[in-house]
């Protein structure tokens, strides 16, 4: 389980996290929502430890990853996958490597095994056949599946996802939703989601929460969140030019 | 006064922020130490950067070498002729090659080449967050990164640095000998009775120290990118700038230690 317990975070003068507090239960996908450049890709990279808080707790399985040294870090780390906004994969190595490079550094498997692996991964997010092309030689939605090949590579038990469905066409965002829906559901993951994407919102996320300057401001289900009266709620969820959320 | 004041302002950021960058490459330097004696080693990795930094180098470094040999041979010979010393030539020019020119330029053409393109690849990694992918998969950048291009740095331009020396020489030879018509015994004669083996090691040493000052600083600046395509084109620059400034510099120096 995750929670994140009174999170702070300032980048010079700018606060960007101002006492986050966020239970993100088990074996559900939590979906935290809010504007663009809100802090929701810096709130997901304090729960794995890409950046550290300025003061606050980040807890996994009870333990304080913002307290630990890299090594122990690392151990946690293997837990988790995370799929980036732009895959983030490796243009410098074929799709096969980039979903093999994790299975290399942290395991023993043999060759065949490693193939017979990232054959599967590549099969279970719908592609056959890619694995000595190039990353970029795919498209953007390729590209997104590849990542979640990798990053489902090692069984993780945690996912995290950044904008998984940002600049896709409708057909490949409703994929790739299966695809989190699926994928989830199959290995009974804990999955965190980042979007804006209303409709996949609704669709794929156990529990939502909103994330507005710098605090959690909503969380509950998504028939709760619907239901809300909160005006930043409301105003977010009509995508309405007037209301508290102010134009910058 | 207060313009005064302003411009002393200035001047003490900017050498508060040279310094600091400096402790940050130097803590980067101890990191990457600490990185290669931690098995395991990937070979394969760094076999392919020394292939990337060695071998794709070769043409270019042939070229200043040969060239910078000739026109040596050329400057020499019109020098030495004031006063009937041509078969000093080929002394001249083995041992500027050896001490000095071998390794500068070698490191210089590398620098240009290879370390402009590590700050290019990895700022690329930084911004499109290959890198926070490598941290998430519980990889450490820097061991996987940057230790292989470092070592391959440290090896390959001593390497290089020989095929310069040799094909230095070898311009030089052709130009006094075959275009100026010095003797081709003096030449080679006073070639091997001037320069020791202590030229060619000690400049060896200084291509080894260049070596890492270009891999580190190109790794170092493309490491620390941020602002997206910009960021990195601006990382590019300032490597291969601080990275040329600095083999300058501590090659005053490391002539200072070692002749």
């Amino acid at each position: 389980m995750i929670r994140l317990v009174d999170l702070h975070k300032s980048f010079g003068k700018q606060k960007v996290l101002g006492g986050i507090d966020l239970r993100i239960e088990e074996g559900k996908t939590t979906v935290i929502i809010g504007r663009s450049g809100g802090g929701k890709s810096v709130l997901l990279k304090h729960i794995i430890g890409l950046l550290r808080p300025d003061s606050g707790q980040v807890l996994i399985n009870g333990t304080d990853i913002a307290k630990l040294g890299e090594s122990k870090l690392n151990e946690i780390r293997k837990k988790f996958g995370m799929l980036f906004q732009e895959a983030a994969l490796f243009d410098s190595m074929t799709v096969g490597e980039n979903v093999a490079f994790p299975l290399r550094e942290h395991t023993r498997m043999k060759e065949k095994e490693i193939r017979e692996t990232v054959a599967d991964r590549l099969h279970s997010v719908g592609l056959t056949g890619v694995e000595e092309k190039m990353p970029s030689e795919l498209s953007g939605g390729m590209r997104k599946r590849v990542g979640l090949a990798r990053a489902s590579a090692m069984h993780p038990q945690i996912v995290l996802f950044d904008e998984p469905t940002t600049g896709l066409d409708p057909v490949m965002t409703e994929a790739i939703n299966r695809l989190i829906i699926d994928t989830q559901k199959k290995f009974n993951l804990t999955c965190v989601v980042i979007s804006h994407d209303i409709q996949s919102i609704f669709e794929i996320g156990d529990w939502i929460a909103m994330l507005y300057e710098g605090k959690i401001i909503e969380y509950g289900t998504p028939e709760e969140l619907r239901a809300s009266r909160n005006p930043v709620m409301v105003q977010f969820l009509s995508g309405s030019i007037e209301g508290p959320i102010q134009i910058i | 006064m207060n313009r005064f004041s302003g411009a002393l302002d200035r001047l003490g950021r900017t050498v508060l922020a040279g310094v600091e960058e400096m402790g940050k490459i130097f803590l980067l330097f101890i990191s990457v130490l600490a990185w290669m004696v931690r098995p395991p080693l990937k070979l394969r990795n760094i076999f392919k950067q020394m292939e990337f930094v060695g071998v794709k180098s070769i043409f270019v470094v042939l070229l200043t070498g040969t060239f910078t040999g000739m026109v040596l041979a050329l400057q020499g010979y019109h020098g030495f002729r004031m006063f009937s010393a041509e078969s000093l030539v080929g002394s001249t020019v083995a041992l500027s090659m050896t001490r000095e020119l071998g390794p500068v330029l070698t490191s210089l053409m590398v620098t240009a080449r290879a370390g402009s393109a590590m700050a290019a690849e990895l700022g690329t990694m930084r911004v499109t967050e290959q890198i926070d992918a490598l941290y998430v998969m519980a990889v450490n950048p820097v061991k996987h990164l940057i230790v292989p291009r470092v070592i391959a740095g440290v090896l390959m331009v001593p390497v290089l640095t020989v095929v310069s020396d040799f094909v230095g020489i070898l311009g030089g030879y052709f130009v006094g000998v075959h275009l100026l018509g010095i003797n081709s015994g003096v030449f080679i004669k006073n070639i091997t009775r001037l320069v020791t083996l202590e030229d060619i090691y000690n400049g060896l040493i200084k291509a080894a120290c260049f070596g890492l000052i270009l891999s580190l600083i190109g790794c170092y600046k493309g490491f620390n990118t941020s602002g997206g395509a910009e960021g990195v084109g601006r990382a590019t620059t300032e490597a291969v700038v601080l990275a040329s400034i600095t083999i300058l510099v501590s090659d005053y120096f490391l002539t200072a230690i070692m002749f």
